[in-house]
Formats: C-alpha cells, structure tokens, sequence
C-alpha cells in the first residue's frame, strides 16, 4: 500500500507567541510539528504494519529546519521523506495544499493521512484541499484506519463521543483526529543514525500564489478584561460566600 | 510464558517404625525432595545477556537489598524479587517493574555479589526501548522534551536564563563575560525553569555575590545533563546533550564547575569523563562548606526551625557526600538539626532518581504510596517543621509530599534558600 502523510510545520505555543508587525515574529520563534501530525504518522505506521507498504511523509519547509522533523518521522517507521524548500514561514494553510498537492501528485497514494487541523490556524484545510486538488474523496476526524486492498474501514468521531464506521474505497484522504495509540517514541540514537544516513528528497515549491487571499490587519495578544477573585477563610466562610455569590447573580 | 509449579508433595507412610519406635500417623511425614529444575534460567539469561545488565545473573537471593529497597517499602520490590520474577516467567523488559528501580544503589550497598541495579536497569531499559517496548508516556514526554527544547519540562530554550532578572543581584553570563572566571555555575534545568527552583537559584546567586565568587553562568547555552534520562534508559539522547554541553564547557575558561544538583554532579563527575571530559566539578554544598569561615557572619539573621535534612541519592550514596549540607545547616544561627531514622549511607530514596522524576502517576499505580509520600511522613516523624533538601528535583517533590500525607506544617527547603534567609532575614 502507498501512504503518504502530508505534514505541517507550526509556530511553537510552547511559550508566549511573539507579534512582529501583523504577524507572529517568526526569527524568534521555535517550530515543531503539528500535533495532529504526530497522530498522523503513527496512524499511517500502523496502516502500513498491518498491511504492508511504504510510508511517504511530505512536509513544506518554512524556515529550514524541517529535516528534524523528517528524521524523526523516519526513525518512527516512514520509508520516505520528501521537502517542498519554499522557505515562507507566513505561507498560510491553502497555498500549503497546493505544494502538498503538487508534490503527492506523481506519488500515486492509496491513501494520504493529513492532521485534522493544526493549532496555528485551526482552519483545517490541508486536507480537503489536498483532496480537492488530487480529485480524490475526503473524511476527517479520523481516530482510526483499517486498511485492505483497495478499501478501508474508517472510524469518524463525532460530537458527544458517538463515532461512525465508514467503509470507503482507496485512494482517498483521510484527516486525523487522533490514531488508535499514542504516537511511539523513537529513540534518540536511532533518530541520529536516520540522520546521517537518510536522504530527503527536495523539490521546489511552484510559482502559482494559492493563498487563501486573507490578509492579516492586526495581531496582538488577548486583553485581559476579567479577573479571579479568591475567597479567603475556613471552609464554612467560603462556603458561605459562595452561596452568596450565586444568588446575587440570581443563580441560587 | 507459563511454568506450572506443584507445590511441594508430603510424604506420610501408613504404618513406620524409627530405631524401634512406632510413630505412625503424621509423625512420619516427610516431604519429597523440592524440584528446582522447574525454574527456567531463559529470562535471567536474557537481561543478563543485555551489556552492562550482566550481573543480574549473580544474584543468590540472599534478599539483603531487599531490606534497604526503598521501593519496597510501599511495594513489593528489591532486585532479589526481580530475579525471581524473572526466574518465574516475568520479561523484566516487558514488565511495569522495569520502570520502579530509582537507582538509588542502596541495594549495591549491602549486595555481597556486586548485583548493580545502577548499571542493570538502564541497560534493560535502554534494550525495552530500542525495541520499540512499552515505555510509560509521562517518561516519553520528558524525553522528548529533552530532545526538542534542552530540558525535560519543555520550556523554551531562550528563555534558560530569564529567572536571573529578578535574583537581586547581577550574575553574569560568561559568553558576555568575554574573560576567563574561577567559578562556571552550572544552574540546571530545574532551577532555571521550576519556580520553586528558580528560588534556590536566586538565593545561590546572591550567597556567591555576598562571598565574593568570581562566577558565571552559561545562560541560554546551558542545556539539560539528561544523566537521569540516561538512567531511565535514553543513553543516545544522554550522549547527544553530553556532546553539547562538553563542547560549552571547553570553549569557556574557568578553574571549577559547581552544580546545584546532585545528578548534574553525578554526570559531569563519574559519567562525562567517558566522552573525554575531565575536569573539577563540586556540588555547591561541598563548595559552599569549604567557605564556611566567610559564610558564617554572613549569617546574621536567626532562623528560628528545627531541620531534617534528606540525603539526596546521588549527591549521598553516588558521591559520598554527607557531611558538608550538614555543616552549612549546622552553621546558621537557631537551626536545630535532627535525624530522620533512615540516613546518609542508608538514606531513603525520593523516587525522583533514575527517571522516576518523570514517573510519578505511573510509579503510583504500583506501589502503595509515593517514595516521597513516605519520605515526607519520616520527616514529619521527627518533630522537624523544616525538611532541608540539596537536589533540585525535591522541592517539588516534597512540597506535593507533605500536602498528601496532611503534613503541611512541615515546610520544605533548599539548604540554599535557608542560608538565603540567615543572611537577609525573612524577606
């Protein structure tokens, strides 16, 4: 089976977001990969266990520093990484797709996982729009794949933790949610070993502006407008003021 | 793998006769001879097998560690036991016991075969990993976290040296420096990121200003020792920061390295000579202690509390170090120190060590309750309001400690932070 894992590499919100201009200030910000990414991966290693295959991952380089994250994606089970070198940390989700799609076009997937959404933007567009470039179908909010030839069997999550089974034909993509099992760990040393000995693949972003057309007018960190008030006292004074509290606001 | 045991069979003949006495009935009875070759060596074999767990295989179940295993203390544990469970069908490499060991080397202490948990346990680990075995998620995460931002709690690296805006006193970063200095602190991850530690390492810094230390930090260069990684089973992730670090401290001139933390002593001293580093590193009480003439009318404050101090591991059992933190608190005026039952040699285990830092929900769910839980309750045992620790990771630790065991009134203490407090007075 032919599985390709589209990936994408996000702002850190490890610490505060840094604003420079209209945008995040990306010089002195950390990237790592998105988490849905992470599932991603371990989603298509499992596929790709059970039934046999390779695993392709593809990811758009923002700032140069993808190769980590392709290591480390190799040292988890892929076979192949590949690297669109467009070095354009503020390239939004839709002009993603496009280079994603252009790269995965030759590749001939049976199935393409893509993170459901990623946290920068939230937008959860790389998939469906690989899929609409590819001409292949699309089902997201994916917690786990059951591949064999030629179908698969998809588990879809859906509000009030009901989930559907679908049964669907291949090639298709598939946005993950989650995979089955916490994404494995891979080793420091073998992660190091992949690094002097694995090649990645680069092709060169194409020229075609497929941006979303938004343009950002502002960014800045949420004002603080409310506060906590902390009850101090024995159990029963706090207890007591609470009781006060929800029936001052009518709510008691 | 199963192996079916029979318990062993009692012999009772109908009607015997002894030297002419008849003593029928259960008088009589005999039990047939134990058979011992029920027991499979396989799985001792295959941690034995495993380079650096050899001596697993020299156990003779003589159970002396298992006496002075902090873990059994709330489980039921001690390499004599694992050696059993391995001897009855458990793969150590597979099991949740994999993971309880701190390798605190209490055990190697009193084991007259030279059984070394110290050296068995990562190496076991480390082949769990390599295979791709269980390996508990909190522990991954502080893996990973390691690899991707230098420390295990994942903060940002640019951010190392934030804490020394607000420490009161200007500590220089050696890179800015440009000059060699006697002194490189190495402050460590705990103590630049964990608020609890920044406090030990705010008090450092103003305890060396006020001696006259010519120091310096690395600053945004310093990045995690991963030693307790290494002993959680992670040597490649160990070796990566170790060749980092050694190249930061050789592009650098100073005379001698003091560490806040016990693990940090325990890598750069016995673990980073191995990768070609050799040079002087002293944990800052054995630093500390040799200042005493000058420390001590710096010391003008009263502190009015009555201290236990916890040996840490690795600064106590890993690197003989039991006296100078007892000298430094000894040396502030109104400190009462008293002893807690289990000490120095025998000092009890944190939990922290050996990657159990990173561990605690899953130690929880197989032991009855916390190594520091039970710490916390000996120190609260003694009469002490104060439990004096000298190992960044307990400050946390204990604080946690001694609000789940209903001993709030004990509060905890870096040695720093009461030495602190002697030379400024309650701030």
């Amino acid at each position: 089976m032919n599985i390709v894992v589209a990936i994408k590499h996000i702002p850190s919100i490890a610490d505060d977001l840094p604003v420079k201009g209209n945008n995040v200030d990306f010089d002195s910000v950390d990237f790592v990969l998105n988490e849905f990414d992470e599932q991603s991966i371990e989603q298509a290693v499992l596929v790709k266990e059970a039934v046999g295959g390779t695993v392709t991952v593809v990811g758009v380089d923002l700032i140069g520093e993808l190769d980590n994250v392709l290591h480390l994606a190799l040292a988890k089970g892929a076979d192949k990484a590949v690297k669109v070198t467009a070095d354009e940390p503020g390239a939004d989700s839709h002009q993603q797709a496009k280079w994603l799609a252009e790269a995965i076009k030759g590749m001939s997937p049976d199935i393409v996982f893509a993170g459901v959404q990623a946290s920068n933007d939230l937008d959860g567009q790389i998939g469906p729009m690989i899929a609409a470039y590819l001409d292949m179908p699309y089902i997201g909010g994916v917690s786990s794949v059951e591949a064999a030839e030629g179908t698969a069997i998809v588990t879809k999550e859906f509000a009030g933790g009901n989930a559907g089974k679908y049964s669907v034909s291949l090639p298709i993509v598939v946005g993950v949610q989650a995979a089955p099992k916490p994404p494995r760990y891979a080793p420091v040393s073998k992660v190091r070993q992949v690094a002097q000995t694995a090649t990645i693949e680069k092709i060169s972003p194409s020229a075609d502006g497929a941006g979303a057309g938004l343009s950002m007018k502002k960014m800045a960190p949420p004002v603080v407008t409310g506060h906590a008030e902390m009850f101090t006292g024995s159990s029963k004074e706090v207890a007591a003021k609470i009781v006060e509290l929800l029936k001052s606001k009518g709510l008691a | 793998m199963a192996v079916k045991y029979e318990k062993v069979k009692a012999v009772e003949k109908e009607h015997a006769v002894v030297d002419g006495v008849d003593v029928s009935g259960h008088w009589n009875r005999m039990f047939e001879q134990r058979v011992i070759f029920e027991y499979t060596p396989e799985l001792i074999e295959k941690v034995a097998s495993i380079p650096n767990a050899e001596s697993f295989a020299n156990c003779y179940q003589c159970a002396k560690c298992v006496a002075v295993c902090p873990v059994d203390v709330v489980g039921n544990y001690g390499p004599r036991k694992l050696y059993r469970y391995a001897q009855t069908g458990t793969d150590l490499t597979e099991a949740p016991e994999l993971w309880l060991c701190t390798t605190c080397a209490n055990c190697l202490r009193v084991c007259p075969k030279e059984v070394n948990m110290v050296k068995i346990m990562p190496a076991a680990r480390e082949q769990a990993i390599l295979d791709g075995k269980f390996v508990p998620p909190e522990l991954q995460q502080a893996f990973e976290n390691t690899a991707k931002s230098g420390n295990p709690l994942g903060q940002p690296q640019r951010k190392r040296d934030a804490w020394i805006q607000n420490a009161g006193v200007p500590i220089p970063i050696i890179k800015d420096l440009g000059r060699p200095v006697d002194v490189l602190w190495y402050v460590g991850s705990y103590p630049s990121y964990h608020p609890r530690g920044i406090d030990a390492a705010s008090a450092a810094a103003r305890i060396f200003t006020a001696l006259g230390i010519d120091f310096a930090v690395l600053g945004k260069e310093e990045k995690d020792d991963a030693d307790s990684q290494r002993l959680a089973g992670e040597k490649g992730l160990f070796e990566m920061m170790a060749e980092h670090n050694i190249a930061t401290f050789n592009s650098y001139e100073w005379k001698e390295l003091v560490v806040t933390g016990p693990h940090e002593l325990n890598a750069f001293k016995n673990v980073y000579p191995k990768y070609g580093f050799e040079r002087p590193v002293l944990h800052y009480t054995t630093f500390l202690a040799r200042y005493l003439d000058q420390l001590k009318p710096l010391l003008k404050h009263e502190v009015n509390v009555k201290v236990t101090y916890h040996d840490p591991c690795y600064l106590g059992r890993h690197n003989g170090e039991y006296e100078a933190p007892r000298k430094l608190l000894e040396a502030i005026p109104g400190v009462e120190l008293v002893e807690m039952s289990r000490n120095r040699e025998n000092g009890y285990c944190c939990g922290g060590g050996g990657g159990g830092m990173w561990m605690d929900s899953f130690t929880a769910k197989h032991t009855k309750m916390r190594l520091s839980e039970k710490r916390a309750m000996e120190a609260a045992s003694t009469g002490a309001n104060v439990l004096a620790v000298a190992c960044p990771f307990e400050v946390s630790r204990f604080e946690d400690a001694v609000k789940s065991t209903g001993n709030e009134h004990v509060t905890v203490n870096d040695i720093l932070e009461l030495l602190d407090r002697s030379m400024r007075g309650e701030q």
